[in-house]
């Protein structure tokens, strides 16, 4: 007969099996996936040989082979990275044809516009409060950029260029572009059918036409279409056009929250004895706007790279002015890919950081915090 | 209707009227507005002695387009130099579109690997391309190709007889005559031909429940086609083979650097969001699928084909279109780097006959016609995977 004894007596003599230490646990559960099976061993070893070569390659350009000192001659001869061409020319790539003694005006603006960017990224701090924290960057920005008041010397739109302009091109562009989207969005979803056919003529027509050819409009029609004697100003062109086309996009991402809202909300608030304008400020918005946050901030990031196409007009953004230090008489030809390395490096950083906050936000989302 | 809703500030309240009143208001404030740019703009053309209409197509267009698929030449009308921009678009996006969707294919399946050093280095990639504007790698690839790369004289030999240089790419060329043509279509023909015996042996398949060997059969109705056509008009089969001669390479077919850098750059920046696409697509078919397709007895193959894409699909194609679409129309950054694509050729002709309102209406309403079109058979592909709900 067996009995419990019997049974823990036979488990003593049992070889006992050896619990892998953790470290083992751990190496194997590294080692597997990559070496697991013969294709999963060739697919590491060719990954690791790009990795070495980019990596080489890199450090090679950057550090080994880079001319440090010397001027355009020794970057010339030198085979890597071109570290003078940055000494001489990281103002103007930055400011562009801004007046060279009046850069701390532009460098604060940014950094204004910048601290305001990163405590409207804070959930904390979403309130009403933020617009007049706008309000007073916007205000401040252009008095310092502009120019002419408080002693302050006045510079003409001519001058603004570099990364300033592209942060202000696509900031005022999304900044009035948003409430015009929104008004857009609204109009589309209406019972009215004039209204909504007016909405999805303008917005599918912008959607389906190149931000060039919107550019182009604002630089050479729009000249034409406005009354003799009166001249618009050529940023403000390129201004007027990049927000319009950022506003039908904003529309649809906008339309989308508003689609995910259920009839239910509509209708609470109609039997609250809310009118129309009410309902949708207090009750739809709000909500339809909360879900709209991630795509909106991917649309954000798509327009900031889209200000670059205003180089094609002519305007002197970041890339203009990257490129023209580019071909400056004493180093043109010879820091071609320096010029682009640092401006990619730019939007690369800016990009990047935007979107982490995007995938941040959606999962800060999804986990119903709010 | 009693009367008193007639009087003035009932009126006011009355839904239906408000409804009537707010689009008159907006349509009215919409046709004065177009009224008043009107009449400014027909002032200023009057003033500034500019032509109006579209007479300007007929005439001469004088300017070289440095390549074209349709023969053209300077004396050519333009119009003709117009619709070689078009065609010129058209020939460049669909090529990215190809290469576009392959490399975003592997790409994305790659950021799904097991292996962390493949799906760390396809992450880099997708990054890397999705967050500097597509208008800077433009100008890079541009700017590699004409300096980095050497002269015609010097030029690499990275396969046999494929010259790369500073001049673009040299590759060996089929020389093209009417008969290739008929052989063409003539395998169109073929492949119609075979879906629809394959569509036909599929439906008695699925009536009777006997699966009956038929691929001899699909490959026939294929192949017969241009097997005949090729006996027919017996095409010649003459190579154009690159030679690198003592000042320059003679003989292939050549993609200029301008074709080159837009090629690569319009098809890494597409093929970066196409990546992300397939990665989610297939992400969202749940593990239970795949175990129930291996518990029928599937293979992985099949479970793949029958299960798993077909599912992943309806998730795929809404945003593989607006992929597409924007790929389209960002062939028009071709401007920037010099090549005569629809934006450029009419940017010439608005420049030469100072009607830039004709020029840009041309263009824009070839993008809205062609984003139209695409949308529209992706709608149509779309309806045919989307969930049939009974």
């Amino acid at each position: 007969m067996t009995t419990a004894t019997d049974i823990a007596e036979a488990q003593l003599k049992m070889p006992l099996r050896r619990d892998p230490s953790v470290g083992h646990r751990l190496l194997h559960r590294t080692l597997k996936p990559l070496v697991g099976t013969p294709v999963n061993a060739v697919v590491t070893l060719a990954c690791l040989w790009i990795i070495w070569l980019a990596a080489k390659g890199a450090y090679g350009w950057l550090v080994t082979r880079a001319v440090t000192e010397g001027g355009a001659q020794a970057c010339k001869v030198g085979q890597g990275a071109c570290w003078p061409f940055y000494e001489a020319k990281l103002r103007f790539m930055i400011f562009g044809v801004y007046p060279y003694e009046e850069h701390w005006r532009v460098l604060l603006a940014m950094a204004l516009f910048l601290g305001s960017m990163a405590i409207t990224m804070i959930p904390r701090f979403w309130s009403r409060k933020l617009l007049v924290l706008w309000g007073v960057t916007i205000v401040a920005s252009a008095v310092l950029i502009g120019g002419g008041v408080f002693g302050l010397s006045y510079v003409p739109t001519t001058q603004w260029s570099g990364l300033p302009l592209s942060f202000l091109l696509s900031a005022v562009g999304l900044a009035l572009g948003f409430p015009l989207g929104v008004l857009l969005a609204l109009a589309r979803s209406s019972k009215l059918p004039a209204i909504r056919v007016i909405a999805i003529v303008f917005i599918e027509v912008i959607r389906g036409v190149p931000l060039i050819s919107i550019l182009f409009m604002a630089s050479v029609m729009l000249p034409l279409f406005m009354p003799s004697g009166i001249t618009v100003d050529k940023l403000l062109r390129a201004q007027i056009a990049i927000i319009i086309f950022a506003a039908a996009y904003i529309a649809e991402a906008v339309r989308g929250g508003l689609q995910a809202i259920p009839r239910g909300q509509h209708e609470a608030a109609s039997a609250m004895g809310l009118h129309y304008w009410q309902s949708m400020r207090l009750i739809v918005l709000p909500q339809a706007l909360k879900i709209a946050i991630p795509p909106l901030v991917n649309i954000s990031i798509g327009f900031f790279q889209d200000t670059t196409l205003v180089t094609i007009i002519g305007l002197l953004d970041f890339l203009s002015t990257v490129r023209t230090a580019m071909t400056d008489p004493n180093w043109v030809g010879i820091a071609v890919l320096e010029g682009y390395v640092f401006a990619a490096a730019v939007f690369l950083l800016f990009s990047y950081g935007m979107g982490a906050y995007s995938r941040f936000l959606e999962r800060r989302m999804r986990l119903g915090h709010d | 209707m009693r009367a008193e809703s007639l009087s003035g500030t009932r009126l006011l309240y009355n839904l239906r009227f408000r409804a009537i009143l707010y689009q008159v208001l907006a349509v009215g404030s919409i046709v004065l507005l177009g009224l008043y740019l009107f009449s400014n703009v027909s002032q200023k053309l009057e003033e500034q002695n500019i032509a109006t209409g579209f007479a300007f197509l007929g005439r001469e267009a004088g300017f070289v387009i440095s390549q074209t698929l349709i023969d053209y030449k300077p004396t050519d009308t333009y119009g003709r130099a117009i619709l070689a921009g078009i065609v010129n678009t058209i020939w460049v996006s669909a090529w990215s579109v190809v290469l576009a969707t392959i490399i975003g294919l592997f790409v994305g399946i790659a950021r799904l690997s097991r292996n962390p050093l493949l799906s760390l280095l396809a992450f880099l990639y997708v990054e890397a391309l999705r967050n500097v504007p597509l208008l800077l790698y433009l100008f890079l690839w541009y700017a590699l190709i004409v300096t980095g790369l050497p002269g015609v004289r010097e030029a690499w030999e990275i396969l046999p007889h494929v010259f790369l240089s500073n001049s673009g790419l040299t590759v060996p060329a089929l020389t093209w005559t009417g008969a290739h043509s008929i052989v063409l279509v003539a395998l169109a023909l073929g492949g119609a031909l075979a879906l629809a015996v394959h569509r036909r042996a599929t439906a008695e398949r699925i009536r009777t429940g006997r699966d009956k060997t038929t691929w001899p059969l699909v490959a026939l109705a294929l192949l017969l086609p241009p097997v005949v056509a090729i006996l027919v008009v017996q095409p010649e089969l003459t190579i154009s083979i690159p030679e690198k001669g003592r000042f320059r390479l003679t003989g292939g077919a050549q993609l200029r650097p301008e074709f080159t850098a837009l090629l690569v750059g319009l098809a890494l920046s597409a093929s970066a969001g196409i990546a992300e696409i397939v990665r989610s697509g297939i992400l969202s078919v749940r593990k239970g699928q795949w175990e129930a397709a291996r518990a029928l007895g599937l293979k992985d193959g099949l479970t793949m084909r029958l299960v798993v894409l077909p599912q992943a699909l309806r998730v795929i194609i809404p945003p593989l279109t607006s992929s597409y679409l924007s790929l389209f129309k960002n062939s028009s950054l071709a401007i920037a780097i010099g090549y005569p694509d629809l934006v450029m050729v009419s940017n010439t002709t608005m420049n030469q006959t100072g009607q830039a309102i004709e020029g840009i209406a041309i263009f824009m309403l070839v993008y809205l016609g062609l984003s139209i079109a695409i949308s529209l058979f992706m709608n149509w592909y779309n309806s045919r995977v989307a969930l049939k709900e009974r």
